[in-house]
């Protein structure tokens, strides 16, 4: 799932982003195919709507900026609300407010089910997927092609698509080519305890600065609130820590926008690493002789465009002489359904392993048959949303650990 | 027809539920959503169990195969995997094996018990590889033979917290220490001499942990000494949170029974009566956390006001009680008759070490006791007489709780 696992889950119109940009046109075009598939594929999601909420004049100098960057990305649906209206929509939104911006079509997705049901539905259509398995070099073939050393086997190949994510500089570079870096930028977000789920209707985003989109605070389809990101540059690239001072941030920012949230228990930390560059658009590039495609520097408006992006890399390849052929009968998935937003299999009975997020005895032995198996808690974890609840195993992490160990191999 | 419902078999409610049974109640139904009733006991290896309500020592395994035993005796229904995950204050929404139902009934008692704030809760910076545990998972995962690890750091120093060595050590788990923010450990005298001397288990009082770090499993965790500002690092492969008790209260919430903001359990009188008619509450979901035998007698305790409710189908109002820091709260924290609570005392807790506190009691600016305890230990409750209760103006306004 790689970095997307741990990202904001925001179902992005790209009503933000910046004009003109290759990010802008396909995070508009991810969103359209993302909200048809996912449905279809079993992945939670919800335009919820989102309120941009300012806090000060300076901020709300800003909207006209930003309505006019909407309407420049094709987004009209954007609307301006005054405090009233705000505080009617979201009454435990902290005092000070001075108005709002409504994107009405912002949403919510599942970033775990998102990647799996791609994964999922490549390896049952004939792709083959190679886990813990790391490139370390890439030699041009004299015939055209590469390849591909890694810790496993080698894979010779014609094509090549670098989809390495925070890693896309380092594989960029064994290919030959040098053009951007990625800098990880950190951020850290807290989930609170399900019971907070009523303090809020929408998304509530912050306007942006220079540097970050702001801290936000947004259901998620699992049934919580989650409060953050923070945005902080930093070295290591396996840097998932959490910090005294990033959480003691959010705490802060979470007590001005909505004072209630910090008298909720906390259920989780996570921390994402977004794969930032020095430039302001994703790097996607295709070298059309090679048979290669860079696809690096995708932020984290990602989750929402990838089926853009993947659409715009297929074309460009296929542009580039890739020949493909339609399927004849493509396998579709129907991914098991963790989010609160659809009916989930407990509601019909049966035996509830974990207590906190109800995840039955069935769907957990379903999981370890399934296509792409968990090899790990957490991969168990983010399939089924065991041990992901308020006790965190309290209650059921050793029956959790024993059918994981128990499991059919 | 009456029939009672009481929603987790653990102590409370098993005893609970005998109890109304002896009473003469026809139907007394106990829901667990556990493959097997018993409650936290079940996991606990060491002895102790059972003192003040059965008059014997026994495991916990025991002392929760005793009390499932006793309420089969009784002619109660306990029924293991079925969790109520619906409450609209009226009909209870059970999910088991055989599907879903709704089941009503004439008194609920909420015995939901009490879990330990998990590292997350508690805002424990790092990174989250495996291997952080609640002494409940620990003692869980001992009991199935599962993997631990080799060397671990138990967070906290109360009961519970030495309860955790003694896991460890059995399991062959090497404990590098235990650390506590306070000045001193909060449990029995002799339980940080016995950890030092018979396990070799240091004690770090005034430290806390600053951050957990690891890929894949704990590597080390920076530890902070709160008087000096002093950083230090400590190898290990397992860090155990222990106490910290938080009620389950979750269906208390989804009921819409009003919570008392000290022990975040539902506010109870002496009779353990929540401010919905019909629904009661006992053993650990009213406070984060008594020890299983006390659990059981307030249980006991519980089942005289339900059948009492069933008979006459009164309610009485009451007057809240509430504390003032350092104090954290109170149990019972609602006055309403002149009846004793369950061992015929009060419980006081404190978020501080507290010597010779003098208490008092008040109302409208009137007292309605004071006095001078030993001492109150955080994580430990001190023992208030009740009589004052008798004192209350049922009209007059809430009653406070302070420490000088």
């Amino acid at each position: 799932m790689g970095t997307s696992k741990a990202n904001t889950a925001l179902l992005h119109t790209g009503f933000d982003a910046k004009p003109g940009t290759l990010e802008a046109r396909l995070v508009r075009r991810g969103y359209e195919l993302l909200s048809a598939y996912a449905p279809q594929a079993g992945i939670p999601i919800a335009a919820i709507g989102a309120l941009l909420v300012a806090w000060d004049d300076e901020q709300l100098a800003a909207f006209p900026r930003i309505v006019a960057g909407a309407r420049a990305n094709g987004y009209d649906t954007i609307r301006e609300l005054d405090v009233d209206e705000l505080y009617r929509r979201e009454p435990q939104l902290g005092p000070g407010a001075r108005g709002a911006l409504e994107v009405p079509d912002e949403g919510i997705v599942c970033p775990f089910t998102t990647p799996l049901a791609y994964a999922t539905e490549a390896v049952l259509n004939g792709c083959e997927l190679h886990r813990d398995t790391r490139v370390t070099g890439v030699e041009r073939r004299g015939d055209g092609g590469f390849d591909v050393q890694t810790t496993g086997e080698t894979f010779a190949t014609r094509y090549l698509v670098n989809a390495a994510g925070l890693r896309s500089d380092e594989l960029n570079r064994l290919v030959g080519h040098d053009d951007f870096t990625v800098t990880p930028r950190r951020g850290e977000l807290i989930v609170f305890d399900k019971l907070s789920r009523p303090l809020l209707r929408h998304i509530v985003l912050a306007v942006p600065t220079g540097t970050t989109k702001g801290v936000l605070v947004s259901p998620t389809v699992f049934g919580n609130l989650i409060l953050g990101p923070t945005a902080e540059d930093i070295e290591r690239k396996d840097d998932t820590s959490s910090t005294a001072a990033g959480l003691a941030y959010l705490r802060r920012e979470g007590e001005r926008i909505l004072p209630e949230l910090l008298r909720h228990e906390v259920t989780a930390v996570y921390v994402g690493l977004r794969a930032a560059t020095e430039h302001t658009d994703y790097q996607i590039t295709i070298h059309a002789p090679e048979g290669y495609a860079c696809v690096g520097g995708i932020r984290s408006t990602g989750l929402t465009a990838s089926l853009g992006i993947a659409e715009h890399v297929r074309t460009e390849l296929e542009a580039a002489g890739l020949e493909l052929r339609p399927k004849p009968e493509p396998v579709s998935v129907s991914m098991p359904n963790i989010g609160e937003l659809s009916p989930r299999p407990y509601e019909q009975g049966g035996r509830v392993v974990c207590f906190c997020e109800r995840v039955t005895l069935a769907e957990i032995e379903a999981v370890l048959r399934s296509p792409i198996p968990p090899v790990d808690l957490d991969g168990l974890r983010r399939r089924t949303r065991v041990l992901m609840g308020r006790c965190q195993g309290f209650y059921c992490g050793a029956h959790v650990a024993r059918l994981l160990q128990e499991r059919p191999r | 027809m009456s029939r009672v419902v009481i929603i987790g078999g653990g102590p409370a409610g098993l005893a609970c539920a005998i109890e109304l049974r002896r009473q003469g109640v026809s139907e007394v139904v106990v829901l667990d959503r556990e493959q097997q009733a018993g409650g936290i006991p079940r996991h606990c290896g060491h002895q102790g169990f059972g003192l003040r309500d059965l008059r014997r020592a026994l495991s916990g395994p025991a002392y929760a195969r005793r009390y499932v035993e006793l309420a089969d005796e009784a002619g109660v229904v306990v029924r293991p995997e079925a969790m109520v995950t619906g409450w609209s204050g009226e009909a209870l929404e059970v999910t088991s094996p055989e599907g879903r139902e709704a089941l009503t009934a004439s008194a609920i008692v909420l015995a939901t018990g009490c879990r330990e704030r998990p590292r997350a809760a508690r805002l424990v910076p790092g990174s989250r590889p495996e291997g952080v545990f609640t002494t409940g998972l620990l003692q869980q995962l001992a009991q199935q033979e599962l993997p631990i690890g080799r060397r671990a750091l138990i967070v906290g120093a109360e009961h519970v917290s030495f309860s955790a060595l003694l896991t460890l050590v059995h399991a062959g788990v090497d404990v590098v220490g235990m650390v506590t923010p306070y000045r001193r450990h909060q449990s029995l005298p002799f339980a940080g001499t016995a950890a030092a001397l018979r396990y070799r288990t240091p004690l770090s009082t005034r430290t806390e942990v600053a951050a957990i770090h690891g890929r894949g499993r704990v590597e080390e965790v920076d530890l902070l000494e709160l008087d000096t500002g002093r950083a230090r690092q400590v190898a290990c492969d397992t860090v155990v949170f222990t106490g910290d008790w938080i009620p389950d209260h979750e269906l208390a919430v989804q009921g819409g029974i009003e919570l008392d903001p000290g022990t975040r359990g539902p506010r109870i009188d002496a009779a353990h009566r929540t401010a919905h008619p019909g629904v009661f509450a006992a053993g650990n979901v009213v406070q984060g956390a008594e020890p299983a035998d006390v659990a059981a007698l307030a249980g006991k305790h519980t089942a005289a006001a339900v059948a009492l409710w069933l008979r006459k189908g009164d309610w009485p109002a009451r007057v809240h009680v509430s504390c003032l820091a350092p104090l954290t709260w109170i149990s019972p924290n609602a006055v309403a008759d002149d009846s004793p609570p369950v061992r015929r005392r009060m419980l006081l807790r404190a978020a501080a070490f507290l010597d010779r506190p003098r208490i008092e009691i008040r109302q409208d600016g009137r007292t309605l006791w004071s006095g001078t305890l030993r001492k109150v230990v955080p994580g430990r409750s001190a023992s208030l007489p009740w009589e004052w209760t008798r004192a209350v103006d049922p009209k007059g306004g809430p009653i406070e709780v302070s420490a000088h």
